[in-house]
Order: C-alpha cells, then structure tokens, then sequence
C-alpha cells in the first residue's frame, strides 16, 4: 500500500468518523438526554427542577 | 428551594473585576500604538514606550489579561452551575487567580524591558512561561474536578467547550514553550527553521481556535440561552459543532506560513482545513443566533442580549473571512497588510470582546447580589459607540490592507515596483486616523463599561447584605 492510498483510506475513515458523529447526535434514542441537558442553564431559576439530577436531595 | 449548594463565587468576583481593569489597560496601550503608527514621537524616545515593545504588551494584555480573566470567570460559574456543584479544590482556585494576575504583572514588566521570545502571542520568557504551566494545570485541575463531582448527570455543553480550550491551551503552551534557557531571561526554542515556524503557528492559530473561540463559545452556550431565558436552539447540532470545530482548527495553522519555505503540500493541507473550518463555524453561530426565534423582541429592550448577539454577527463575519483569506492567491494579497490587523480586530472586538461584554454584565449583578446593572442606558450607549469603533477599525482595515497589497504588487512595464514602501505607508496614514478613532471609540465604550461595574458593585456596600441562600435560589 502506498502511502497515497493510505491518506484515501484516511479521509474516508475521517468522513464515516464524521457521519458517526451525526448520527450518535441525531438518533432518537439520544433526544431525550439532550432536551434534559439543554434545560441545565435554566434550571437554577425554576423550583423541582430535580429530574437532572444524580440522586434526589431533600428539598426544603 | 434550593439551599444546599454554595457556589464559590469570590473567584468569579475577582476575574470578572480584572476582565474590567485589564480591558481598559489593554485597549488604553492598543490606542497609544495605533496613534504612535501615525505620530511615532508618541514613544517619547523612551525605548520601554517603543512600539515593537508595547505591540506585545497590547496583545497579550488583552488576549491573555482581559480575555483570559473573562474566560476564568465565565468557566468557573457556568461549570459551578451547570453542575450544580461547588468547585473542587477552591483554594486552588484561588491559586489560579493570583497566580494568572502575577503572570499578568511580569509580563507587564518584561515586555516594555524588551526581555521576550520572540515568538507571536507567546513572547513571555521561560520563567514566567513555567508559572503560566503551573497556574493552567492547576485551572484544569479544579475545573475537571468539579466536573466529576457534579450533581447531574448530563455535562452541559459549554462545559465540553470549555473543557477543550482549557485542555487543549496546556498541551499548546507547553510543546511551544519547549527551550533550552541560558540565563534568567534569554532563552532558544529547541525546534529550527522551518520546524520552528510551524509549531509556532500551529500555537500561534490553535489559540485563536481554543483560546479566542473554544473558550468563549463555552461562554456563548451559556450566556445566550440564559439571557433569552430558552434552551440552545438544538443541542445535537452543539454536539456536532463541538466535535467538528476541535478536530478541524487543529490543522488549519500552516495558513500563517503561505508562500514560505514550509512544504506545500502543508501549506494546501491548512489552507484546506482552513476552509472547511467554515462550516462548524457557521453551524455554531447559526446555534447561537437562532435561540432567540421566537424572542427577537428581546434584542429592542435588552442591550446585553445585544452584545451577546452581535457578537455572533462579528465571529460569523471573521470565521467567513478567515477561509478565504487562507486561500493561497487571496492570502498573496492580504498577507503582511493591515488587512489581518482588521481580520484579527473583527474577531478580538466583535466577537471576543463583545461576549465578554455581555457576560460580564450580565455576571456582575449576580456576584454583587443586585437586581442589575447600575445604568442599563450606558450597556446601551456602551453597545452602540463600541458597534461603531469596531466597523470604522475593520473597515479602515480593509481598505487599507487591500490597496497596500495592490500597491506592493503592482509593476512597471520594464519590470520594476511602481511604488516604493514608503509610498504605501503615506497612503495609509488617513486610514490610520480612522482605525484611530475606531480604537477610541471603543476604548471610551470599555471606560463607560468601567464606571457601570464600579458604581454596581459599590451600591452594594450600602445595603444590607442579603443572606447567601436568598441570593442562591
């Protein structure tokens, strides 16, 4: 293999990589992970806002 | 009611005051150069007030001073909140504050001394370069560390942003800042020639891409959601955007070293990358700007939304910029003329400028516990005269940049220059007087900006303090 075949083979790597990426982000499976994540900049405004949250804290 | 979290915020406090004081000291030197560019017996004959001494001193005072201490601030509260967690190891923290203003103070010192590397936006000498490793790693220490002590479960975006600008400046400072000392002050780089030149520009544009963009892109998907009071726009599309800008701006630094004696296909390799770099740009931009549909009302009354936005304006017009001034034949023009004083200047007022602008003002009735800003009318004012400086500085350095580049290249029938450099350097002077006023202008926005924080965080003395768990919910 030279090494010109070596750097074809290495963008299409690169481009499937790419189309990974897009994929993993546009799946549905991950939609809903996402909505909660986009909500964590607002959340210190709203009360019960505990969905995001690792474990439940007593709230007072 | 939340009241079990206690942000730190007396570091935040600190940064955001000295983004405040470093910006006016920053942009105060950048008027006395581009006035001394015009009337050079502005360096008094005082070889310290020289204009190759303070050039360095101008950009890294508010590249590393202004910019820096904004993105300190910013990363330290988002992370904070974000996480909704306080931060890990705060006397560490605290170590990165005094320790980033102690580096600040000696380059401050060094530079007007003349005591310097050489190299572009990393001049400062081994010793102080050593203390600039230790306060990063320390930085990434507490903010990593805060990272994995959070609270939620999900690491919100800007903190990925940032994660990435504060990861990606250890590894650029330090392999550029390979030398071998041979006294206190005078130090060579281990690399030669060529080499040299390339790692100096892979550092020299990896912190345009991760110090002047990452960063405070990291501040963008912060500040705009929480300013407009709605989620990014799309969040997958903050995920793609991440991805693509990080692995893409790492190649695209051979852009800075065109028609020299790096190897051509390095040069074709960054003007290559260098273009594609347009489309993660544009598609966090593009992020940015449409959270706000919906709620473009918001822009009429709310002048730090103004900021915010316009900024995005700024980094859409220089990411487009930036590609096509790569391209080799248009960068045979544009090279070595004022054109990337403008290129550079679009980028660092408009967008890296401008965000801070917001972010600060939007952080500093936070910190100091006030329901806002002293005078919502001079955020106005402010937005508007520093709207202004910037398109009369980036236009004067269009025009400039492109008929000096004309001017060099232009030749005579028998094959000599049309013009001689001095020739070049009288016609460019009114253009000088207009990037004059441009820098006025916005240094009077940055003084404006000055008084505002000052009179905010002032009030606050006479009142009665508010109990921290009111103030936090």
């Amino acid at each position: 293999m030279d090494i010109y075949t070596f750097y074809g083979l290495l963008t299409v790597l690169m481009l499937i990589l790419f189309l990974g990426i897009v994929a993993w982000a546009y799946s549905s499976k991950r939609k809903p992970g996402f909505d909660e994540a986009a909500q964590l900049p607002l959340e210190e405004n709203r009360d019960n806002s505990n969905h995001n949250r690792r474990e439940d804290k007593d709230h007072e | 009611m939340e009241s079990t979290i206690r942000y730190n915020e007396n570091v935040v406090r600190q940064f955001a005051l000295a983004t405040v004081v470093w910006g006016v000291v920053g942009m105060g030197v950048g008027v006395l150069i581009a006035a001394q560019l015009i009337w050079p017996a502005l360096n008094f004959d005082v070889p310290w007030l020289s204009y190759g001494r303070l050039r360095p001193l101008h950009t890294n005072a508010v590249i590393f001073a202004f910019g820096g201490s904004a993105l300190f601030a910013t990363s330290y509260w988002v992370v904070q909140r974000t996480c909704q967690t306080s931060l890990f190891l705060p006397r560490l923290a605290s170590f990165t504050f005094w320790g980033w203003q102690t580096v600040i103070v000696l380059a401050a010192i060094t530079l007007p001394l003349g005591i310097t590397m050489s190299k572009e936006y990393a001049e400062l000498e081994w010793p102080i370069a050593l203390l600039i490793a230790v306060v990063w790693v320390s930085y990434a220490i507490v903010f990593f560390g805060t990272i994995v002590k959070r609270n939620v479960k999900h690491i919100y975006v800007a903190n990925w942003f940032f994660g990435a600008f504060i990861l990606t400046v250890a590894v650029l400072h330090i392999v550029n800042n390979l030398v071998i000392p041979v006294s206190l002050t005078k130090s060579y780089p281990i690399y030669a020639g060529a080499v040299d030149a390339m790692v100096q520009w892979w550092y020299g544009h990896n912190a345009v891409g991760f110090f002047l963009t990452a960063g405070f892109l990291g501040m963008m998907y912060y500040f705009i959601p929480k300013q407009v009071n709605r989620p990014i726009y799309s969040y997958r599309l903050s995920i793609v955007h991440f991805w693509a800008l990080i692995s893409i701006y790492m190649w695209a630094g051979p852009h800075h070293l065109q028609y020299t004696a790096l190897p051509e296909w390095a040069q074709s390799l960054g003007m290559v990358f260098s273009l594609i770099l347009l489309a993660p740009s544009w598609g966090g931009m593009i992020n940015g700007i449409m959270t706000l549909s919906g709620a473009w009302h918001k822009l009429r009354t709310d002048p730090i939304l103004k900021f915010l936005v316009v900024s995005l304006s700024f980094y859409g017009m220089a990411t487009f910029e930036g590609p096509m001034m790569s391209i080799r034949t248009v960068n045979a023009l544009s090279h070595y003329t004022d054109w990337t004083i403008g290129h550079v200047h679009a980028g660092a007022l408009g967008w890296v400028a401008f965000i801070s602008f917001g972010a600060i003002y939007a952080l500093i009735p936070k910190l100091y516990g006030r329901e806002s800003m002293h005078s919502i009318k001079a955020i106005e004012l402010h937005f508007w005269i520093s709207t202004i400086g910037v398109v009369l500085y980036i236009a004067a350095m269009w025009i400039a940049g492109v008929m000096q580049g004309l001017m060099w290249r232009a030749v005579n029938e028998d094959g000599t220059l049309t013009y001689t450099f001095i020739e070049s350097l009288v016609a460019t002077y009114p253009y000088y007087m207009v990037r004059l006023l441009g820098g006025i202008l916005f240094f009077a926005g940055m003084l404006l900006m000055a008084w505002n924080v000052w009179m905010t965080t002032r009030a606050v003395k006479e009142e009665v303090p508010k109990p921290a768990a009111a103030q936090e919910a």
